[in-house]
């Protein structure tokens, strides 16, 4: 379980969260959507103990991450937005080191990767030093690195960015994988279909504020289940309905330049905050 | 309290593995360089406290690689936290800040020894065996501690890879040339050499160098360093959080 309570982080005269509350339960796969800039990766570095935070709190399974923050931190794995994995050594050595750093024994640790490199299908490039990876596989050995010590929450800070569409589908499915084990997963991303397909719960964030907080379903229904996208010369508009026929209805003003399709939650974002995640 | 420290020291320890070929010819290049050039040209007919000049440079270039390849920690450190961002992996652990400035110091200290140890191979090469007891490496671990310490501490504070150059710059290379290394420190005026007392190194060198010789250093180096590396410990230890933006 995550908790935040009016968490707040400024950058001198800058205030990047500003007040930030939450409730994720176990077991939920909770995606954090929001532009670049919004503040997704500041939460996520406050709660791992990367960013000090300016005030409010946080805690991990009931540990407070900054007057008991050990033990919060062996509550979670980490997956970084950057690559952060040794180059110079092997897949085997970069996870040896994990284990040893959450204070696994040898025995423990070998039984891990052998079980993770099957999960992630990478059991051949257990000696592979990293730098001879591709991106795709870099970030499957990241998610390894990141449930070795079986966290109960795992945090996915953009965990597809950079990677191609099919890639994209294999991390998701191995996300989904990870929550039937019943982790926690707090997931920032950018892309929309990402949170849609995934999410149990998605929060939309902006300038450091939680401007919605639901179910993909409900915040996509909120705004209706029809889109249509009309283009002018300068611009491109949208209007939304509840049924597809009052949306053809309308459409029928429009000889041409328009689309009909069903709201996403780009639009329920659109609508709330005026903006576009990406 | 520091549990986790072997993580953080067999990460470095695998890396230096990996790249222990290149980095024994590299620690090489600059004691041959010395010792063809101030011991064997220049010095081969000069005496300096009753010993030949090479045998006087070999414990000097000892303590000056304790120092400056203990700090050289702070490159890799560096590395890590700017480049490679493996820095965030253990700001993420369950290890406290002491653990992580233990498992860098001893990594520091390991690859000055191994740096110093090469030295000394080449001096022997050069025909220079003295007496590597107890005393000398003593002084060669605490000394390199003080800088291994110092090194992650300044780590910490750095914003950039530039920075780490400056301090490497104006404080280690004259620190290296100025600690009685190279030269005796009775050849300064007594104000200099007042000054230069401060330095650790200082006191490093001349206790390796009494050592080497078979005679007992001055035993007051020993605490100096000691309480010196405490400081520089702590000092590390402190420094940790302020990495975190």
């Amino acid at each position: 379980m995550i908790e935040i309570v009016n968490l707040r982080k400024d950058y001198k005269a800058v205030r990047a969260l500003q007040g930030i509350d939450l409730m994720v339960p176990a077991g939920e796969l909770f995606a954090y959507l929001g532009p670049n800039g919004a503040g997704k990766t500041t939460t996520i570095r406050i709660l791992t103990g990367l960013t000090r935070l300016s005030a409010g709190g946080a805690r991990l399974n009931g540990h407070d991450i900054v007057s008991d923050h050990l033990a919060a931190r062996s509550q979670f794995g980490l997956v970084t937005q950057h690559l952060n994995l040794d180059s110079e050594l092997t897949v085997y050595e970069n996870l040896l080191i994990h284990g040893r750093l959450h204070h696994m024994p040898y025995r423990r640790i070998n039984e891990r990767i052998a079980h993770l490199l099957e999960y992630i299908e990478l059991g051949e490039k257990r000696d592979t030093l990293i730098k001879r990876l591709s991106g795709g596989l870099k970030r499957r050995v990241m998610i390894a690195r990141a449930l070795l010590h079986e966290p109960r929450i795992l945090f996915l800070d953009e965990p597809t960015v950079g990677l191609d569409a099919k890639i994209r589908r294999r991390i998701w499915a191995l996300i989904k994988k990870i929550q039937q084990q019943g982790v926690t997963i707090f997931l920032t991303t950018h892309y929309i279909e990402e949170a849609e397909f995934l999410a149990d719960r998605v929060a939309f964030i902006d300038r450091g504020k939680i401007v919605a907080l639901d179910t993909p379903q409900n915040l996509m229904a909120g705004i209706g289940n029809w889109a249509m996208d009309h283009f002018t010369a300068e611009t491109m508009q949208t209007s939304y309905f509840q049924t597809q026929a009052e949306a053809k209805q309308y459409a029928a003003g429009y000889q041409n330049g328009f689309t009909l399709r069903r709201v996403n939650l780009e639009d329920a974002f659109l609508a709330l905050t005026g903006k576009k995640v990406a | 309290m520091i549990r986790g420290w072997q993580a953080v020291y067999m990460r470095e320890m695998l890396i230096l593995r990996r790249r222990l070929v290149k980095l024994l010819i590299t620690w090489s290049v600059s004691p041959v360089l010395y010792l063809i050039a101030f011991g064997y040209a220049m010095g081969r007919e000069i005496t300096v406290q009753g010993h030949s000049y090479l045998e006087f440079l070999i414990p000097g270039l000892a303590a000056m690689a304790s120092m400056t390849q203990a700090f050289a920690i702070s490159s890799e450190i560096n590395i890590a936290r700017f480049y490679w961002h493996i820095f965030e992996e253990f700001q993420a652990a369950a290890i406290s800040n002491a653990a992580y400035v233990a498992g860098e110091v001893l990594a520091g200290v390991t690859r000055a020894l191994l740096a110093g140890g090469v030295i000394l191979v080449l001096g022997g090469l050069f025909g220079v065996v003295l007496s590597y007891n107890l005393w000398f490496w003593a002084a060669f671990v605490l000394n390199s501690l003080v800088f291994a310490s110092l090194a992650v501490g300044l780590a910490m504070l750095v914003k950039s890879h530039a920075d780490q150059a400056l301090l490497t710059s104006f404080v280690i290379t004259p620190m290296a040339f100025l600690g009685g290394t190279l030269f005796p420190l009775t050849q300064l005026p007594l104000w200099a050499q007042k000054i230069l007392y401060f330095l650790p190194l200082t006191h490093a060198t001349e206790a390796m160098r009494a050592a080497s010789f078979g005679s007992t250093p001055q035993y007051t180096a020993f605490p100096i360093l000691l309480v010196l590396g405490g400081f520089a410990f702590a000092f590390a230890v402190l420094t940790v959080d302020r990495a975190k933006d």
